[in-house]
């Protein structure tokens, strides 16, 4: 909501010496969040209003030139050349002197030009930085009608140049401050200055018959319904230049006097109005719902089907407008420009139920100024003010006079009371608060307020949203002051710390951290084309994803079943900023797709009972947390130790152990094939048996598709699938001496080295402390097809010293057990 | 030698004169002090500390000597003795401290050069700044509540008073999940966890849900469509706005330091009333100390309790959210809001792994 200032001071008396910034702080204060103020642009030197007396059309230039004599106030008028055209002799504008500076540095001095001194400049709006308008000069108004300041009178507050416009955020419980009339009353309070109400309008004496035949059908969603007649509005009439200017300012296009004044009504008092053509209303109006089929052109000229629960505003001839929301074309005002001009208006004002017009204005994606008040909820009580109000400014400026008595159907039923005790507000913010001073606030708000200690509350007419005790509380802590209230820290019960999984979660975190993996978190949309960059296969269940219905862009509309597209897009991104070697993980959230119920929508008035409440949980699809990793470039970089390690699949397995170390579970891997790892290069990773993900190097062809370094290395993982660690068991320390022994066996290349390590493990028994693989060699001397895993054995006994013959003894037995199990031969 | 019973003066025993023992110790310092290196000196230490040196040789002769006179020649041979070796140990010292003086120089390296063999890997900071919210609530006896970010519109929207057709729930931005009627939308804020925690816990709850939220905002250096937040609630018997008041301020002196104080705007959130915007007061800002909004507040609505199947009339709460990007805009002076999106690890590195 845009609120010039200098229209806000017709209402309140701001106390001499209150600056932007004191209104900013009243503004904040009051809860209306100043977005942003708009302060007008610099202009300096003479800027003054001017008469035109003469206009002599300049002829043989390639734009129709005029060269005229404005009279601005001195001895002698000045002769002016101007390129515009929109405007006569006797029109008073604005004219800049020599010596004057417009906004950008613009200087104005007395010059030649199309043969003519030219002694000055006729302004645009533009020209002045109070808006946007250039198609020509801007006139104030004609002048012989004396309603123009006289020529010579400085032209700045004419025009608007010292009026600042404050923006304000206004909340959607705030409806009322949508209007100069709420704001007014807001600032009134908070500055506790006096303020005038521009709503408190009498109705003149109006005689006559009934402006129309009305029937409102649906009076649930339309309580009241106000209408007057006018006749005899000069089409042509423009609108006054500080009507069109606090448009502009409000951010309102001028389109024609009768809806200018309309908008500008809505702007002043909150009540969003409509002007028919009273000659195109064919027959009684309707205010009923919507008929199957029925179709409605509206004033932007999109022909828009209509739904059932479309509240319309009919005539003989079908729909004429959709209430609250939009006017119908076929009866649109003309102002003469579009050879059809209105002279006889019907100017429509009603009270719309606001979660209806929420819905139409949706459904139409009609997001209007109308249905924007409407949805927030307008004061029902100014319907017949506002058309008073409306129709005072027409027949001032477009000699419109009513014709007939206004029609007022009204079906508002009481309005509902609150009962308050007056203690809660301060039950509620910790500080006690005076019986006294609460009722003070809430009719300062504008309650009726009844009782001492047990409140009876009427809120006011434009106040909707006070419905409960605790929107009472609200104003009356919001209008003592956030300030006041005492900070007190409270003592919660005692809590258990961290869940195993939530502290699972941040050890995985930080194990890849310390692992040397930077942490990348991307936004979850992904593409079939991202799945199809992966070789996913079509029957794959990471295929299976949820759509989102508005996607940010059209080409990722679903929600990533897997982490990987996200880090191979932050992978090729940080190569393309040459960054070389990139290792990245990312843990989160994925969101496998398929078949489930819809979610129930229960009421609000209580807790939904066990079974909706299950159904609404278990509609929640299981959103299971991954880990992956992505690496290219060296894993160690070259430095003055050495040329350094490139990254591949077994740092991506690697970090995987760690994942589960960190998880506290023991991780084994086999090898593995699944889009989009290299098949002879992918882990399956196993946590007793099942298997929880993968890791290896990208297929050759990801790499090319994704433009990816060859032997790109990728992990993901599921985390929420690995059981709960178990509590660790602390080992019993054997103090005796340990005995190490080398073994190498020689085997087919196709055994795994995990299954031999399972072999001497088996085979040594209880005496083995550890073993760890120390070399693999392939080569001439072990064969084609074959290598030579050697082993580095360390034995121990917990109760004393192991003889030379028990380890030849254990030694004797994993040979020979490894030997039969694995047609391994030990190497010499 | 002599014979022990004859009459005997310990000066005429040539070797047990003080003049033979002075001389022997100088001539052994002189040979110790003119031995080069360490393997000179253990050249020239038999002759003079040997078997056959010349003070140990006299020793030998304290035999022949009649008792009275043995006390005192076997205290000057002691001495020489003691001389000696004194003067072998301190040459040897010399010695070593000379070698070892060498062979340390000799083996000197340049402790600049890197050793960043192990690259250096970094959390996130909307991770590190979200554990570290996590932890001064879970210090204050809160516990860490979740919810997922694909979820059900009745807990981001109904059950927290923000009906079907308000205005507040077009002004969320959300986005829907197909198909239509499937009742489900990526969150729009951490609110809905409130819901799923007054659903499954009885009162009194004191919990914070950290998570990803979702809006239809087009990524700019302003806006994110996916972005994080923290959220807050307490539910207890005789909660008030103080008690709000005093959890954030301690957020906010624990996280900004001791000066830090929070500030209240009057707003508007459908889930609580009152409602409260809060600017905290932050010292290091680097354009100098001053206000910044942070964050929503309020009192649970009670409309949200008895949705939620808890009495108004018995308990109160309140409930706070707050930004994890806006927070680390001001603590860490980040300009662009698309460097928390982009995964580059240049940005992400200078957090470190706790920072």
């Amino acid at each position: 909501m845009r609120v010039p200032i200098g229209w806000l001071a017709e209402h309140v008396d701001v106390p001499a010496g209150v600056g932007v910034e004191d209104l900013d702080a009243a503004f904040v204060r009051l809860g209306l969040e100043v977005e942003e103020v708009h302060r007008p642009a610099e202009v300096t030197g003479p800027l003054v209003v001017g008469r035109v007396l003469e206009i002599e059309e300049l002829a043989g230039f390639k734009k129709p030139i005029r060269y005229c004599q404005v009279d601005v106030g001195e001895a002698e008028p000045r002769g002016i050349v101007c390129g515009a055209s929109n405007f006569a002799v006797g029109d008073a504008v604005v004219v800049a002197l020599p010596g004057a500076v417009l906004p950008g540095g613009f200087a104005i001095a007395a010059r030649t030009t199309y043969d003519r001194v030219s002694d000055g400049m006729i302004c645009s709006v533009r020209e002045l930085g109070v808006g946007e308008d250039h198609a020509g000069i801007l006139v104030l108004g004609d002048s012989t009608t004396g309603t123009t300041p006289a020529p010579g009178t400085p032209a700045g507050p004419v025009v608007g140049l010292d009026d600042v416009v404050v923006e304000l955020a206004i909340t959607p419980d705030r409806g009322y401050c949508l209007s100069m009339r709420g704001i007014a009353r807001e600032l009134g309070t908070g500055l506790a200055v006096p303020w005038r109400d521009p709503g408190a309008v009498t109705p003149p004496a109006w005689s006559g018959e009934p402006a129309w035949q009305v029937t409102v059908e649906d009076a649930d969603r339309c309580d009241r319904f106000s209408m007057i007649a006018l006749e005899g509005l000069d089409p042509t009439a423009p609108t006054p230049w500080w009507m069109r200017r606090r448009l502009a300012q409000s951010g309102v296009r001028s389109i024609s006097l009768a809806v200018d004044v309309t908008n500008y009504v809505m702007l002043e008092l909150g009540q969003p109005m409509h002007a028919f053509d009273r000659d195109r209303v064919r027959g009684p109006i309707v205010v009923r719902r919507a008929r199957e089929g029925e179709r409605l052109t509206t004033l932007d000229g999109a022909e828009r089907r209509l739904a059932s629960d479309d509240l319309l505003i009919t005539d003989d001839s079908g729909p004429i407008g959709l209430a609250a929301v939009m006017g119908g074309a076929s009866t649109e005002i003309g102002s003469g420009s579009e050879g059809r001009a209105t002279s006889n208006v019907l100017l429509e004002a009603a009270h719309w139920e606001p979660t209806g017009v929420a819905r139409t204005a949706r459904r139409h994606r009609l997001p209007s100024e109308a249905a924007k008040r409407f949805e927030r909820g307008v004061d029902p009580e100014m319907t017949v003010a506002a058309l008073v109000r409306a129709a005072a400014l027409l027949a001032e400026y477009g000699g419109a006079r009513v014709v007939g008595t206004p029609v007022d159907v009204d079906t508002r039923g009481p309005r509902p009371t609150i009962a308050l005790d007056a203690a809660r507000p301060g039950r509620v913010a910790g500080v006690p608060y005076p019986p006294a001073q609460v009722t003070e606030l809430l009719e300062a708000v504008g309650c009726t307020v009844d009782g001492d200690a047990s409140l009876t509350v009427t809120p006011p007419s434009w106040r909707p949203d006070l419905t409960d005790p605790a929107d009472l509380v609200e104003e009356v802590v919001r209008l003592a002051g956030y300030d006041g209230v005492p900070s007190v820290l409270p003592t919660a019960p005692p809590g258990r710390g961290l869940t195993e999984r939530q502290r699972r979660r941040r050890a995985v975190g930080r194990a890849l951290a310390e692992f040397g993996y930077v942490e990348a978190p991307s936004f979850p949309f992904v593409g079939t084309a991202a799945l199809d960059a992966l070789g996913v296969p079509a029957d794959d269940p990471r295929r299976q994803v949820v759509l989102v219905r508005n996607p940010l862009s059209e080409e990722e509309p679903a929600l990533r079943t897997t982490l990987l597209p996200g880090l191979l897009a932050a992978l090729a991104r940080n190569l393309s900023r040459g960054i070389r070697d990139v290792a990245l993980f990312e843990h989160g959230a994925v969101f496998p797709g398929g078949e489930r119920s819809a979610a129930p929508l229960p009421g609000v008035d209580r807790r939904p009972d066990d079974e909706t409440l299950a159904a609404l949980l278990g509609a929640v699809p299981e959103q299971p947390w991954h880990v992956g990793v992505a690496l290219a470039g060296h894993r160690e970089p070259r430095g003055w130790w050495g040329p350094g390690r490139p990254a591949g699949w077994a740092d991506a397995v690697q970090a995987a152990r760690r994942v589960a170390e960190a998880a506290g579970v023991e991780l084994t891997v086999r090898a593995g094939e699944r889009a989009p790892w290299h098949p002879g290069r992918c882990a399956e990773l196993l946590v007793d048996g099942r298997g929880v993900g993968h890791a290896g190097e990208l297929h050759p062809r990801v790499c090319a598709a994704l433009d990816l370094p060859a032997r790109t290395a990728v992990m993901e993982l599921d985390v929420d699938a690995l059981p709960p660690a178990s509590v660790p068991v602390g080992p019993r320390l054997s103090s005796f001496p340990p005995v190490f022994v080398d073994l190498a066996f020689v085997l087919d290349a196709a055994v795994p080295a995990a299954a031999v390590e399972e072999s001497i493990r088996e085979a040594a028994g209880d005496l083995l402390e550890a073993v760890r693989l120390f070399d693999v060699y392939t080569g001439p001397q072990v064969g084609k097809g074959r290598r030579s895993l050697a082993y580095s054995l360390t034995m121990r006994a917990p109760d004393r010293t192991l003889s030379g013959e028990e380890a030849a003894e254990v030694r004797q037995r994993v040979v020979a057990f490894v030997e039969q199990a694995l047609q391994a031969e030990l190497r010499g | 030698m002599s014979g022990a019973n004859d009459p005997y003066d310990p000066k005429q025993v040539a070797a047990l004169s003080p003049e033979a023992l002075d001389a022997a110790v100088a001539e052994a310092r002189r040979a110790f002090t003119g031995a080069g290196g360490l393997e000179q000196l253990a050249a020239v230490r038999p002759a003079h500390l040997g078997d056959r040196a010349p003070v140990l040789l006299a020793r030998r002769e304290l035999g022949a000597l009649p008792p009275a006179a043995r006390a005192d020649a076997g205290k000057r041979v002691n001495a020489a003795r003691v001389a000696v070796t004194e003067a072998y140990e301190s040459r040897r010292a010399e010695l070593e401290g000379e070698r070892d003086a060498r062979v340390l120089a000799e083996e000197r390296v340049d402790v600049t050069l890197p050793w960043d063999r192990v690259p250096r890997g970094a959390r996130h900071p909307l991770t590190t700044l979200t554990d570290r919210i996590a932890d001064i609530f879970v210090g204050m006896g809160y516990e860490v509540a979740e919810g997922p970010e694909l979820e059900a519109e009745w807990l981001n929207f109904d059950a927290l008073n923000i009906g079907r057709d308000h205005p507040a729930r077009t002004m969320m931005d959300t986005f829907f999940v197909a198909p239509q009627d499937s009742g489900l939308v990526l969150r729009t804020h951490t609110s809905p966890v409130q819901a799923r925690t007054m659903l499954s816990r009885t009162p009194p709850i004191y919990v914070v849900a950290p998570g990803r939220v979702y809006r239809t905002d087009e990524l700019d250096a302003t806006h994110l469509p996916v972005f994080h937040q923290v959220e807050g609630l307490a539910v207890d018997r005789g909660l008030t706005m103080a008690h709000l008041r005093g959890t954030l301020d301690h957020l906010a002196r624990s996280l900004f330091g001791a000066d830090a104080v929070t500030r209240w705007r009057p707003s508007y959130f459908p889930f609580t009333e009152p409602s409260a915007e809060f600017d905290v007061w932050f010292p290091e800002h680097r354009d100098g100390p001053r206000w910044v909004e942070w964050g929503g507040c309020g009192m649970v609505n009670p409309r949200v309790l008895v949705a939620c199947g808890i009495d108004p009339e018995e308990y109160s709460g309140f409930a706070f959210g707050m930004g994890i990007e806006r927070a680390l805009q001001f603590r860490s002076a980040v300009g662009d809001m698309r460097h928390f999106a982009e995964g580059d690890t240049r940005f992400t590195t200078a957090f470190g792994v706790e920072q």
